[in-house]
């Protein structure tokens, strides 16, 4: 079969780079997938968009990111309702020390006019009370950052890219990739064979696979975090609440369940995404620290899923000199679903050879050849 | 009976009709009428409408129900308080 281009992987990223794509009037467009809809790393995130962080290149395509969700049902024409909620993440600081690096992640953030702002204690408590004040310093807040729903965002994309027509094949495994001269020719997968020039690897937690597949050497890897979600409740939180410090990101959806996540800094480097006690055991901890009253909820279901990490915790996004025609959207560092907007216009642009939104070069993956890494993306949990 | 009146998930309060649209659409496992519905997303985490579903997925499909893949069974098996596993407390009777 012959295909302009075959994009491995139909969670957000790959949803939106096939979108993109097609938007721009490229024709033939597949994208394989090797499990069911959102079955990776999208379908398993908590489903929160933010723009407070403290690398330059996050915050910009983060806010970038948030511009296109403000109007992405009517963009993508979504019949569905995509949950997107601009009630703010509180990020708490918990020692002086944290207080004084969010001055300068705050101050980074507001030159690039994301509005973000350091709050008192007592000014966190009146945007979330049942916090417990003994717990932290100080905090920031943006208004603007939020919350979305993965499964419906996805197939947002998925159906206006389909109108545009693209296909898609779910429980479909790329197997090998055939190339010649440095230069991608086909795609071997359990159920076809695809002449294609074009890949585009956006497998997530598979990422380094994909670019073995095609001799490419991705400094990525993947390692399980989990999560959980409770009973649902009254409306009690209007932002998502985080902490780096105390590794924790809590949030209670539109549909009123409260989501929460923490990383485990014992974790293997591997593709496991199962559930684990030791994970409801450290969570249950710091909640009753934290946010005692939603400790009382009750845990209704726990899972895992795969970040795919990079060496500086953010993207790599773009082609490569090593293989012609092989392209990467992946190194999210837990932060693709928030960022796909952004992955599929400045993919879309480098694949289609247009001008840049933006200079890419510190996305690049040649950015890892220097031993040195410029920025380090620390607001990570 | 009408299908919008036949609740499959009580706990989301999902229709058949909800389920045969998504079919139609072309989605073909539980998994999907999950992330799309919140059927198996409740308090029950699928214990009534799993095998429903599992029987409307297989009928569709033209395949026997034993090679119909149900959800994939998440812990906790009882919503237990997050301060009670903080507390370690045994809460048997």
């Amino acid at each position: 079969m012959n295909v302009n281009c075959l994009i491995i992987g139909a969670g957000i990223s790959g949803a939106s780079i096939a979108y993109n794509l097609a938007k721009k009037g490229m024709k033939d467009i597949h994208v394989i997938d090797k499990s069911y809809f959102t079955s990776g790393a999208t379908g398993r995130c908590g489903a929160g968009v933010r723009q407070q962080w403290a690398t330059e290149m996050n915050c910009i395509l983060a806010k970038k990111s948030i511009e296109f969700f403000e109007h992405a049902k009517e963009i993508l024409e979504y019949p569905g309702n995509l949950e997107f909620k601009q009630e703010g993440y509180l990020i708490l600081a918990t020692s002086k020390d944290e207080h004084d690096q969010f001055t300068k992640n705050v101050a980074l953030q507001n030159r690039l006019g994301i509005p973000s702002k350091q709050l008192t204690k007592e000014e966190a408590l009146k945007i979330v009370p049942h916090l417990n004040p003994d717990s932290f310093y100080s905090a920031t807040f943006c208004q603007t950052d939020g919350h979305l729903n993965p499964f419906k965002m996805t197939e947002a994309y998925m159906l206006a890219a389909k109108r545009l027509g693209v296909t898609f094949s779910f429980f479909e495994e790329a197997k090998e990739i055939i190339v010649e001269d440095k230069a991608i020719k086909r795609v071997v997968t359990n159920k076809n064979v695809y002449d294609t020039s074009i890949v585009v690897n956006a497998a997530g937690g598979y990422s380094y696979e994909i670019g073995q597949m095609a001799g490419v050497d991705i400094p990525v890897y993947a390692e399980n975090h989990e999560i959980l979600a409770t009973e649902p409740v009254e409306r009690m939180q209007g932002p998502m609440v985080m902490s780096f410090s105390k590794n924790i990101y809590c949030q209670q959806v539109p549909h009123g369940a409260f989501l929460m996540g923490r990383s485990n800094p014992h974790v293997e480097k591997n593709h496991d995404v199962e559930s684990t006690w030791s994970f409801l055991d450290h969570m249950s901890k710091t909640l009753v620290d934290l946010m005692p009253k939603v400790a009382e909820l009750r845990v209704v279901r726990q899972w895992g899923g795969s970040y795919n990490m990079s060496p500086d915790r953010q993207p790599i996004i773009g082609g490569t000199d090593q293989c012609q025609g092989f392209y990467m959207a992946c190194g999210f560092s837990g932060h693709g679903f928030m960022l796909a907007p952004m992955t599929g216009l400045l993919l879309s642009e480098i694949i289609l050879k247009e001008p840049s939104s933006m200079d890419m070069t510190s996305l690049h993956i040649d950015r890892f050849k220097d031993q040195t890494i410029a920025h380090t993306e620390k607001s990570v949990v | 009976m009408r299908k919008e009146d036949i609740i499959m998930c009580r706990c989301e309060d999902v229709s058949l009709k909800q389920i045969h649209d998504l079919l139609e659409q072309g989605y073909t496992t539980f998994e999907d009428l999950k992330r799309l519905l919140r059927v198996g997303m409740g308090p029950c985490q699928a214990n009534t409408c799993g095998h429903l579903i599992q029987r409307e997925l297989a009928k569709h499909l033209g395949q026997s129900v034993e090679v119909t893949p149900v959800h994939k069974v998440r812990p906790l098996v009882l919503g237990v308080p997050l301060k009670k596993i903080a507390e370690d407390q045994d809460d048997e009777r």
